[in-house]
């Protein structure tokens, strides 16, 4: 396991739900029986569309979501954490190591706090530095890695455009020198281009500081191009997974092949050769047996209409798993 | 031939404690019948404010110029005060989508009694013809159990059928110009492709005009069939679609281009536009792109150039300073 940074060993998590204090409570089946593994230095794409368990499965890596069975395994150099049995100082060190970027850089900047402040914090509540002179070092160190001017550490975020703010959120991710950073969504709320711009400075900082990216979106086209490996997530389940380059080149799953037939063509004589699906994603209360897919599969074999095949991931090339249900 | 719309020489400014914002200066389009025009450019380029001024939805600090002029079927929208005038196109000629369909449903009364409210007030016609046109509409988006939804409220529906109850919703009044403002940017991309379908098969049907307004080039390329490309107020390029996509020539758009990731060519590296969008508070003077511009020529930097549109192929038109520093780059 010595290349690993992270192992997900069949994870699911499940929310309890009940409508109202009389009916009967039941489970959302958010994320079911998940194992990836994600490479030191790797950038993982986990992509899906709205309600398919991403966010859920990001947030349960982080150990910010109660994972219902199967364990998430942190190999740090020393010693390797598991998630679901850690003690609270155990807990401190992971959230130093492991770090998350948010979606929408309006919403996750205090505006009481000047940008000092808000990428201080961290070092603050986490007791890394000791002396005031200190986290400032370390302050203007990250945010000048990140591209912000020194001089606007005093302001207040109101001050800055979006793609300014998502450098001061990625500062603060980055400050207490974490090894792995969950960037959910943190490029959906930019304009283009302002995005390419978020996008190559992760890049840059991965080479810079050694960090290992899972990386959350739902546009199929910034994930090819920044990811090393991605998962495709539909209902809760990976259907697909593999190398970037194999996986859009060459999908196997059905869903993979509608979502990336519904990327808009940016040639205007290309137009509509989507596959479209039909409906939309059923809701992770009631999941279709068998194949979660069947509900909307343009071209569903015999077996998996009557949802007799169970999800599994089979090994189609080295490294390219697809659910079985459509690789068979 | 006049078209179904024309907006000429048009300026909104509105009025602030912070001063007088500029958010769109010397706007000139037009839309045919049967013809979509897609508006793109980043947030805050003016977009929406254009499209609402169509529609004279903007709020009571705007003023308009006055050489503007917006002609819809024959009628300058911006001479319009009384409410009778507004009522003709608010809702009668022109109808808006809008990008979050939560947002524009109210949310306590029912979907079906909101689409017979405005049937109501735009047509002569009694309560049970407004319901069975209703009803009829939503089936026509593709709404199944058409009767079922029309007695539910926006909550029950999933982010797609709102979007389809909103078109659906928009359509029933028959007007002449739809406003599509950012429609598919909240939904998933298999759910954005049926949208778009059944935009595109209802605008073909109805032969209506739309303004398609998105920050997205693949959506723009996809539905327009002309193109607008906005930055900070001002079209800095617009012509026929294929021509602005494949050809661009102003570097604002060539920018946009290469930012975009393309998923049929993952070696291109992504180029960022350099430098943010300028505050509309201090809106450069002359080339309103010069303070970012990669290839900026020596006179438009200092701001010397104004902006004009100059037609480089028949129907092409760009920004007489972008002609100078596309050709650098």
């Amino acid at each position: 396991m010595g290349d690993n940074l992270i192992s997900v060993n069949n994870v699911s998590v499940n929310f309890d739900y009940q409508e109202n204090f009389i009916s009967k409570k039941q489970k959302i089946h958010a994320v079911n029986n998940i194992n990836i593994k994600i490479k030191k230095g790797s950038f993982f794409g986990l992509v899906g569309e709205s309600g398919s368990g991403k966010t859920t499965l990001g947030r349960a890596i982080l150990g910010a979501n109660k994972i219902s069975s199967g364990n998430v395994i942190f190999h740090d150099d020393e010693k390797d954490y598991d998630l679901t049995d850690m003690n609270k100082q155990d807990l401190k060190e992971y959230r130093k190591k492991a770090q998350l970027i948010f979606q929408d850089p309006y919403a996750a900047l205090s505006p009481r706090m000047t940008v000092r402040d808000i990428i201080a914090e961290p070092l603050e509540v986490m007791k890394i530095t000791n002396s005031r002179q200190e986290t400032d070092e370390r302050v203007r160190d990250i945010a000048s890695k990140c591209r912000l001017n020194i001089e606007h550490l005093r302001r207040f975020p109101h001050a800055f455009s979006g793609g300014q703010r998502q450098r001061i959120s990625i500062a603060r991710a980055l400050v207490s020198n974490p090894k792995f950073i969950v960037a959910d969504e943190s490029v959906a709320a930019l304009d283009v281009s302002i995005q390419a711009d978020i996008l190559n400075l992760l890049k840059q900082l991965q080479t810079e500081l050694n960090l290992t990216y899972l990386f959350i979106s739902h546009d199929l086209s910034v994930v090819a191009h920044v990811c090393d490996v991605v998962a495709v997530m539909y209902l809760g389940h990976i259907v697909e997974m593999g190398p970037s380059r194999e996986l859009f080149k060459n999908p196997k799953h059905s869903y993979t092949k509608a979502l990336l037939s519904s990327i808009p063509s940016i040639d205007p004589e290309k137009r509509s050769e989507a596959i479209e699906l039909k409906g939309e994603i059923p809701s992770a209360l009631n999941p279709p047996p068998g194949c979660v897919f069947r509900t909307r599969c343009p071209n569903p074999g015999v077996d998996c209409k009557g949802g007799e095949i169970k999800m599994g991931l089979i090994e189609v090339e080295p490294g390219h798993w697809v659910d079985q249900c459509c690789a068979l | 031939m006049s078209h179904l719309l024309e907006v000429k020489n048009l300026d909104v400014k509105f009025d602030t404690d912070e001063g007088r914002i500029t958010a769109v200066e010397n706007i000139s389009l037009s839309v045919d019948q049967g013809e979509v025009l897609g508006i793109v450019g980043e947030s805050g380029s003016g977009k929406s404010v254009t499209a609402k001024s169509i529609m004279k939805l903007n709020p009571g600090n705007t003023s308009y110029n006055e050489d503007a002029e917006i002609i819809l079927d024959n009628e300058n929208v911006l001479q319009f005060t009384s409410k009778q005038d507004l009522k003709k196109i608010r809702g009668g000629k022109v109808s808006m989508i809008f990008q979050e369909p939560m947002a524009s449903f109210a949310p306590a009364i029912k979907i079906g009694a909101q689409m017979v409210e405005q049937l109501l007030i735009h047509k002569n016609i009694n309560k049970e013809e407004a319901k069975s046109i209703s009803i009829n509409m939503l089936k026509r988006v593709g709404i199944a159990d058409a009767e079922k939804r029309f007695n539910q409220y926006a909550f029950e529906l999933s982010g797609g059928m709102r979007q389809r109850a909103m078109i659906a919703m928009a359509l029933s009044t028959m007007p002449k110009l739809l406003l599509a403002d950012e429609p598919t940017t909240a939904l998933d991309v298999t759910i954005q492709a049926q949208v778009i379908n059944l935009i595109k098969d209802i605008i073909k049907e109805y032969q209506m005009g739309v303004i398609f307004i998105t920050h997205d080039l693949g959506v723009i390329a996809q539905v327009a069939d002309h193109v607008a490309v906005m930055y900070l107020g001002s079209v800095v390029e617009k012509g026929p679609v294929n021509e602005i996509l494949k050809n661009p020539k102003h570097p604002y758009t060539k920018g946009l281009l290469q930012a975009l990731p393309d998923i049929n060519n993952l070696d291109a590296p992504l180029s960022p536009i350099p430098g943010n969008i300028p505050s509309p508070l201090d809106r450069p003077t002359g080339c309103v792109f010069r303070t970012r511009c990669p290839h900026h020529n020596p006179e438009g930097k200092d701001g010397k150039i104004e902006m004009k549109l100059i037609e480089v192929e028949p129907g092409h038109w760009v920004d007489q300073c972008g002609i100078k520093c596309g050709q650098n780059g």
